[in-house]
């Protein structure tokens, strides 16, 4: 593998955040490498939302900083947002839009110019949906609209805030191996989920435990 | 694969975005715009119908309703894509964020500030407003109704994180608001009386210019430090 030799994606170095008066970590370092698969394990109020937020730049760090390609991402924010696939809580579907002009203005804004929506949204089982509000479709399926965009790019890295939330078995399924597929293609992924994976095997899959500290 | 959408396509993509949405919540569109128009025709009632006196605070009467008008409006310039997420997808798109902020302001005041100018003629009709000022109260219009839109959206990008900004969101940038104010009717009122009012338009110019240039930067590190 070449990704010996290359610095790591994303690394983290010395990382404190401090939310409401309590320290959710404090000197947190790891480093993230192409082909990774990696889940932040921890209970509700870890602080699994707060990290994923300021490894993509959103949260400021109190302590420690986030480096891509060990430049810190504060210095070279382009760079990392056109390598950076981030996906919140919140997916950022609108529900005045039909499921179709949601992708469409998504990939747009992320600088892609030729896709065909249609067939996209048909990885996602949302055929026949295309033209339907996403306000009207089921929290599964405004979900996968969401989701959609991890069909047709070439971000590095991808942070995923809870992914699987109301998708069905067989589509959480058909994520992991899209996941798989796209760590052997040398990219990254950062995910939270309280579900068991069944197909990326344990090995595979690195995980970093956050503990709810009373603090 | 293929990035390659230009600043310029950037920009249109999130304007005809905000244009549809718009479109399609019609409600969105016509309040500020009702707000207007029932202020305005509100003040004869209170004041009497009397032509000399509606004449002299017709100016008055207009750009302050605006003002109220484009600032009621404001506040879901961001909220709603704060709440659903989209303004995080914004802030991490490798887009300018400066750019896509003025894309969202002018889709703002499309919406909200050209109906205004639109109506403002006729409701100067029925405030009986000289008829030499009609000029100079679209070009003030026309010129100062952007810069209320520019300033506003720094208020409202410093203050969407909290659950009630509204108050402090006034606060903010009514200040902000007087100098476009008092050119504005000083522009209109010297014009009703054939005087050149090219100064106070030259001023209101300057401030939308240096708006359009500084406040971008000012509404995007706003909006940074309110998602963080």
């Amino acid at each position: 593998m070449t990704a010996q030799s290359n610095p790591p994606l994303l690394s983290a170095s010395h990382l404190t955040c401090i939310r409401e008066e309590r320290v959710l970590f404090d000197d947190l370092s790891f480093e993230i490498n192409g082909g990774d698969i990696v889940q932040i394990e921890g209970p509700n109020g870890a602080g699994k939302t707060s990290l994923l937020r300021i490894l993509a730049g959103l949260s400021r760090p109190y302590g420690g900083e986030v480096l891509f390609q060990e430049d810190p991402i504060v210095r070279c924010r382009d760079e990392f947002n056109e390598a950076l696939l981030y996906l919140g809580h919140l997916a950022g579907v609108k529900s005045e839009l039909t499921a179709e002009e949601n992708l469409n203005f998504n990939l747009r804004i992320s600088g892609y110019a030729q896709f065909d929506p249609r067939e996209i949204l048909a990885r996602v089982n949302l055929t026949g949906f295309e033209d339907a509000l996403a306000g009207h479709l089921s929290a599964g399926q405004h979900r996968r609209t969401a989701l959609a965009r991890l069909w047709h790019t070439d971000c590095k890295i991808w942070i995923l805030d809870e992914p699987f939330t109301a998708i069905d078995k067989k589509g959480v399924a058909e994520l992991e191996e899209l996941f798989i597929a796209h760590a052997n293609n040398g990219g990254c992924v950062i995910l939270t989920t309280h579900q068991d994976m069944g197909i990326i095997s344990d090995d595979r899959l690195r995980k970093i435990r956050l503990d709810y500290r009373f603090i | 694969m293929n990035r390659g959408i230009s600043y310029t396509q950037a920009f249109f993509t999130l304007l005809q975005r905000d244009l549809k949405i718009a479109v399609r919540h019609r409600g969105d569109i016509f309040n500020p715009l009702l707000f207007f128009i029932i202020v305005v025709t509100l003040f004869p009632l209170g004041i009497g119908s009397e032509a000399k006196i509606l004449s002299r605070v017709a100016p008055g009467i207009i750009w302050v309703a605006a003002l109220l008008a484009s600032m009621l409006s404001l506040e879901r310039l961001f909220k709603a894509d704060f709440v659903d997420g989209s303004l995080e997808q914004m802030l991490l798109s490798p887009q300018p964020l400066q750019l896509l902020v003025l894309s969202k302001v002018l889709a703002h005041w499309l919406l909200t500030g050209v109906p205004l100018i639109i109506v403002a003629p006729l409701l100067a009709v029925l405030l009986h407003m000289d008829s030499n000022a009609y000029p100079a109260l679209i070009e003030t219009l026309l010129l100062g109704t952007p810069v209320l839109s520019l300033l506003g959206a720094i208020g409202v990008a410093l203050t969407v994180g909290l659950r009630k900004g509204g108050v402090l969101l006034s606060l903010l940038i009514l200040p902000l608001y007087i100098p476009v104010l008092i050119f504005a009717t000083g522009a209109i009122e010297f014009a009703a009386t054939k005087q050149p009012y090219d100064g106070q338009l030259a001023i209101i110019a300057a401030l939308l210019v240096g708006s359009l240039v500084l406040a971008p930067f000012a509404i995007g590190a706003s909006l940074r430090v309110s998602t963080n």
